[in-house]
């Protein structure tokens, strides 16, 4: 096993035996997943690997079916999002969980406001001032440039928002960051910022799972991969010892190496 | 290692002067357009009725005539911003103002019989909140189309069906009252109460929807539900509440008609749930949730009552008001698709 990507004792998440049912579909079936202090860890598999379901069993969206969480030594269970968020698991979601009518500020603080208290704390004003100044400084912060917090989302492009729903996620204390598919739809040139901004979130100590399909990302940002094929666990690697040639191989559910697809191999 | 680009991050997108004047317009007349058109269909009714339109007697009717609309609609705005939609309100107006009506005529004391109107508006928003959020309904057309029912049916069944007349004076005071503010050109100018009433409403549901957690959380939810979800937002209850401040609303209204009114009557508020959305969607809010302003609403509704107003001066039949009204819901929407138009196009 490849372990020990750090000097850390043990995983700062881990994921044991989850079984997922959805009806009578299963997506997950006894899949186990270590995540090291530190490290970027790719998943990668076939659409309907259980890709996506996994991580919101990891982000507390979906609670599992069987199987146990263990969060930085102890056994965790999550009922909602709130509460993975709470230990600083955090998600950004494929499907982009912003709202789109509400600006930067607000989307970065949403359900967890700065508020102004009056009448004693019996009224809690949404601060909105406070909310432009602390987003204006956390972006800055991320190098992440936008001609003003209070534009709305749906006026940003898609690597912008994809930016914003980074931001948003290490607003508070994120000690993990989950990420899916987190550059499927951006236009190319946007791809290598928010790249970037992942190495960026890995040089300040946060743990990030990435899922995503393309290989140039994976080989960018990761030190570990590992893929699922129909609901399981497959095969996992680190980095330095796979090759582009060998994942897409098991994306495609074969230990072989893939050497038609591979042209693009990784020295 | 790899091919991105080095100069890293995001860049501001194209600069201001790229964006076409039209496209800039868009924000001013999203906030004022309305006044403006309010502007001018006063203009043309002054034009048309130079000696009575602007009476300080038409005024206070104009205000005192849309009051119970401006409840409804600003409850219906809530409920809209969610994406949702509440059909019942015109049934839970009547509910209220039953049993206000009823229990005041059984004798019960004056501060009790008043406050019924809003605590039964309050109680049936609460069952619909319930059954969209907890019984999971399809959609919150379906819930709030059965209370519409069973809120007219029980403000029939506790009414045997006849209207109650006579209400003490406290109970009038909201709806029927108006303060002296002294004479001019030989006559007294009286400000109804409900109008200074309708404003205070209206600035509180400002406060709520603007600068409470609340209230950002609605244009959330309407925004994007998941978002709102997964965001730890707990949605159900914020549904539950948005639709019973939509119901406490009606039950405003219904005291505030039977104050004007000085009676109960069953059907009461027939059609004006109606109302209340093409006030809200003239107004500027969208169907589709989390868009629209607290000061649109009030636009929408002034609209509402000046165009009603502007015919009845005008001996203009109210077949031709309900033309009129029809016209201009689908022109308002009309506007809006087109202004989506233009702010999808980049
Ligand atoms: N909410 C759901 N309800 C029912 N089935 C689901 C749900 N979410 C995912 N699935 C099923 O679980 C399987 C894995 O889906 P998913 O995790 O989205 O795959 P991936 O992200 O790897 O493409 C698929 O067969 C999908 O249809
Ligand atoms: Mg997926």
């Amino acid at each position: 096993m490849d372990q020990r990507q750090t000097n850390a004792a043990e995983p700062l998440l881990e994921a044991k035996g989850i079984c997922k049912y959805f009806g009578a579909v299963t997506a997950l079936r006894d899949v186990d997943l270590q995540l090291w202090p530190g490290e970027v860890l790719g998943v990668v598999g076939d659409n309907g690997a259980g890709k996506s379901t996994l991580m919101k069993v990891l982000s507390g969206l979906h609670p599992q079916s069987e199987g146990t969480l263990i969060f930085d030594g102890s056994p965790v269970r999550f009922s909602s999002p709130r509460e993975a968020r709470d230990l600083g698991i955090e998600m950004v979601y494929q499907d982009l969980a912003l709202a789109g009518n509400m600006n930067i500020a607000e989307n970065i603080y949403l359900g967890r406001e700065p508020t102004r208290k009056l009448l004693g704390g019996a009224l809690a004003l949404f601060d909105h001032r406070s909310g432009i100044r602390r987003a204006k400084e956390h972006l800055e912060n991320l190098k992440i440039h936008v001609k003003s917090v209070e534009q709305k989302v749906e006026e940003l492009s898609g690597g912008q928002r994809q930016a914003v729903a980074i931001a948003r996620s290490i607003a508070f204390e994120a000690r993990i960051v989950i990420m899916d598919e987190p550059t499927a739809a951006l236009a190319i040139k946007e791809v290598g910022k928010v790249l970037d901004l992942i190495v960026d979130l890995k040089n300040r100590g946060i743990s990030v799972v990435i899922i995503s399909h393309r290989m140039d990302d994976i080989f960018y940002v990761c030190d570990r991969v590992m893929a699922l094929y129909h609901g399981s666990n497959f095969a996992e690697a680190r980095l330095k010892e796979t090759s582009r040639g060998e994942v897409i191989g098991w994306i495609m559910g074969t230990k072989e190496k893939v050497e038609k697809v591979a042209h693009d191999r990784v020295s | 290692m790899t091919a991105y680009p080095e100069n890293s991050r995001l860049e501001p997108p194209e600069s201001e002067d790229k964006v076409p004047l039209s496209l800039r317009l868009i924000p001013f007349f999203d906030r004022y357009g309305i006044l403006i058109v309010i502007a001018v269909m006063c203009l043309v009714m002054w034009a048309l009725q130079p000696d009575v339109f602007l009476s300080w007697r038409n005024i206070s009717n104009i205000f005192k005539q849309t009051a119970a609309n401006g409840m409804l609609s600003i409850g219906m705005f809530v409920v809209i911003l969610t994406a949702g939609i509440d059909l019942s309100v015109g049934s839970v107006l009547a509910l209220g103002m039953m049993t206000l009506a009823v229990s005041n005529a059984a004798g019960v004391p004056w501060p009790v019989a008043l406050a019924l109107s809003p605590i039964m508006g309050m109680a049936a928003g609460f069952v619909n909140g319930i059954g969209i959020t907890k019984l999971r309904m399809p959609h919150p057309f379906i819930m709030t189309l059965g209370m519409l029912f069973m809120a007219r049916g029980l403000a029939n069944l506790i009414s045997g069906g006849v209207p109650y007349s006579g209400l003490p004076d406290p109970v009038r005071f909201l709806g029927s009252a108006r303060i002296y503010l002294g004479e001019l050109d030989g006559t007294r100018i009286n400000l109804p109460v409900v109008f200074l009433f309708t404003i205070l409403v209206y600035l509180l549901f400002w406060i709520l929807l603007e600068h409470t957690v609340f209230g950002r959380r609605v244009y959330a939810i309407g925004g994007n539900p998941e978002a709102a979800r997964v965001s730890g937002i707990n949605v159900d209850r914020t549904l539950i509440i948005v639709y019973t401040i939509c119901g406490f609303m009606a039950g405003i209204a219904g005291l505030i008609m039977a104050g004007r009114t000085n009676s109960g009557f069953p059907n009461a508020g027939t059609g004006m749930e109606l109302e209340a959305i093409a006030a809200v969607i003239i107004g500027g809010a969208s169907f589709f949730g989390g868009r629209g302003q607290v000061l649109g609403i009030f636009g929408g509704v002034l609209i509402m009552g000046l165009i009603k107003n502007g015919l009845n001066l005008n001996n203009v039949s109210t077949f031709w008001q309900q033309i009129l009204i029809g016209a201009i819901i689908v022109l308002a929407v009309f506007i809006d698709v087109l202004r989506r138009d233009l702010g999808t196009r980049h």
